[in-house]
């Protein structure tokens, strides 16, 4: 089991960097945001309502977030292909375990979510941040699991849906009120009451606030545990979710 | 080697014994009257919601009984949608039954699909290569997923590319190939482990003639070693030419079996196909000629009157001074010795040749 899973890892990440453009492509975003969009939020300066420490302690662990949902949540266009091209219903005919197949792939993409983090948050040190590094740590590891979630959820619906236009739809249309509900680019403490409320219901506005305060340095809060403890039942859920769709392939 | 058959110490007693002929070159009597595959009632419905809300079921595949001997080029032969894929994936454990039993190479579909895996090829429709990775990478990887040590799996890749004459391409990504490079690729793959049962999915779909042939070429070379494949097709040459026997399917339900030769000679005779200027002398021709005693059956299809008879060449001219007396118009004569095609219009009263897109 474990050398099927490295045998197709291999596999799986070699793929990956033989289209070192799409790379690129997931790392213009979020750099384009720092570059472009940090600037104007450093004019609000201390606006009411934003915490202190700096604008960019707010906006940073926030676009990470961001781009966790939406690099980790788009890997199911990748297993569309090998499902086209025959290659996952040949690994299905194989020895191969089901279980095998599916953290083969999830454990590229988490490769590739560390990395991207690492350069972004690197980047973000050179453009004025300041955080705590074990903070930092902790949030990288909520950050994964973040990734697992995203992940899980994008390969199940990968593996239900027909086609790619589908899978785009559904995306769309799951991902832009989470993002939106959790004060990704800016706090909610910015909002008003009702929208509040509403994000009270969003497991991912949760998981944004903690990574703020772990930035800080802040780990002794009830947020932080409270938001881990999300993210793990999401992630544990989402993952058997996903090897259930991929051993009902079969029904 | 030996890391490939581990598997022979479990209980398939038919998968072991092929095995063994095949690595020691002996022919065990006994394995060839064992059939390696057998089903009994296979089939696959799947439950489809309307819209006015009533569900609907559609029979994929209803009730299919097969038996599968060691060592033979076993061919379904159907139109698009009558239910071959859907067999197929069903036997190769991606799809799981809705009704009745089969043992593959010795082994329980239900219950032992694990063991099924391992002593099965499979070569589906879409082929299965990895586009993004080389041929040697593709080999490599397969044959390392059905347990080969490092250096095993690159003595196979080396012995694959070097038998389907993959060498040229075999260093570039596979999304670069031709059709009928990848197709080999797609073949080597299902090889890899030396299966004693290798299923192809509409192998030589959408191939030039050249590569055709020579697919059907390394299909024969296979089965010489002692290979069983099973293979479906639309294409009826194919399974004339190169399966031993043929189960012509249609709508889910197999509608005749046997060798191809076998099959041909239930149509009787040549076929001899006539075109009449209207409606009412294809009416009084089939009037006059139902009735002959050459005449052993007839058919109308797409206005013409399809007749099968015994000798073709020596009953054209009484066919003709008969039709010519009685002053009814043929446009057409055409002669036609028996096809499978043939078989399947007799059988389902449609040719293979119109049911092509569904």
């Amino acid at each position: 089991m474990l050398q099927q899973l490295s045998l197709l890892f291999v596999r799986h990440l070699r793929k990956s960097m033989r289209s070192p453009v799409w790379i690129l492509v997931g790392l213009f975003e979020p750099i384009l945001n720092l570059l472009l969009f940090m600037p104007l939020l450093k004019g609000l300066g201390n606006a009411p309502g934003l915490p202190a420490g700096g604008i960019e302690r707010t906006f940073v662990p926030g676009l990470l977030v961001m781009l966790t949902i939406f690099t980790a949540g788009f890997v199911g266009f990748g297993v569309m292909d090998d499902k086209r091209i025959g290659f996952i219903e040949r690994l299905m005919v194989s020895p191969a375990r089901r279980s095998a197949i599916l953290l083969s792939l999830i454990a590229r993409d988490l490769v590739m979510l560390v990395a991207q983090t690492l350069i972004v948050t690197l980047l973000s040190l050179v453009l004025g941040l300041s955080m705590s590094f074990p903070g930092f740590c902790a949030a990288l590891v909520m950050i994964v699991l973040v990734g697992v979630v995203m992940v899980s959820f994008s390969y199940a619906m990968a593996l239900i849906v027909s086609d790619e236009s589908n899978l785009a739809s559904i995306a769309n249309t799951v991902y832009m009120p989470i993002l939106l509900l959790s004060g990704i680019m800016l706090p909610l403490t910015l909002a008003p009451r009702w929208l509040k409320i509403a994000a009270k219901f969003n497991p991912f506005s949760y998981i944004v606030d903690a990574e703020r305060l772990l930035f800080a340095g802040t780990f002794n809060d009830a947020e932080v545990w409270q938001a881990f403890a999300i993210v793990i039942v999401l992630a544990v859920g989402t993952t058997a979710w996903a090897t259930s769709r991929l051993r009902k392939m079969s029904a | 080697m030996r890391t490939e058959f581990t598997w022979i110490s479990g209980s398939g007693f038919v998968a072991a014994l092929s095995a063994i002929a095949r690595i020691h070159k002996i022919s065990n009597p006994s394995s060839d009257t064992v059939p390696i595959l057998q089903t009994d009632g296979l089939a696959k419905t799947y439950a489809v919601r309307r819209k006015h809300g009533q569900d609907a079921a559609v029979e994929a595949v209803r009730g299919v009984d097969l038996s599968i001997r060691a060592k033979e080029i076993f061919g379904f032969l159907g139109p698009n949608g009558a239910g071959k894929t859907t067999a197929l994936r069903m036997l190769t454990t991606l799809l799981t039954p809705t009704a009745g039993k089969a043992r593959v190479v010795g082994y329980d579909l239900h219950t032992q699909p694990k063991q099924i895996r391992r002593c099965i090829g499979y070569v589906s429709q879409a082929g299965g290569s990895d586009t993004s990775a080389t041929a040697w990478e593709n080999l490599i990887l397969q044959a390392r997923l059905y347990g080969m040590t490092t250096d095993a799996a690159l003595e196979r890749a080396r012995q694959l590319i070097d038998q389907l004459q993959m060498d040229d391409f075999a260093q570039r990504p596979a999304m670069t190939y031709s059709g009928g490079q990848r197709r080999r690729l797609d073949l080597a793959l299902g090889m890899v482990h030396k299966p004693p049962l290798l299923f192809l999915d509409e192998p030589t779909l959408g191939l030039d003639p050249q590569s055709r042939a020579y697919f059907w070429e390394e299909i024969q070379r296979l089965r010489g070693e002692g290979t069983t494949v099973f293979l479906t097709t639309h294409y009826m040459d194919e399974a004339d030419k190169l399966c031993d026997r043929v189960s012509i399917i249609d709508r889910g339900e197999i509608v005749a079996e046997g060798t191809p030769g076998d099959l041909k000679k239930e149509i009787k005779g040549d076929s001899i196909i006539l075109g009449f200027a209207g409606d009412h002398s294809l009416a009084s021709g089939r009037h006059q000629l139902a009735g002959q005693p050459y005449v052993k059956e007839v058919l109308i299809k797409d206005g013409k009157l399809h007749l099968y008879v015994e000798q073709g060449e020596q009953t054209i001219p009484a066919i003709v001074r008969l039709l010519d007396a009685q002053q009814i118009a043929v446009t057409t004569i055409e002669f036609a010795r028996p096809s499978l095609d043939d078989v399947f219009l007799l059988k389902t009263g449609r040719s293979l040749r119109d049911t092509g897109s569904e």
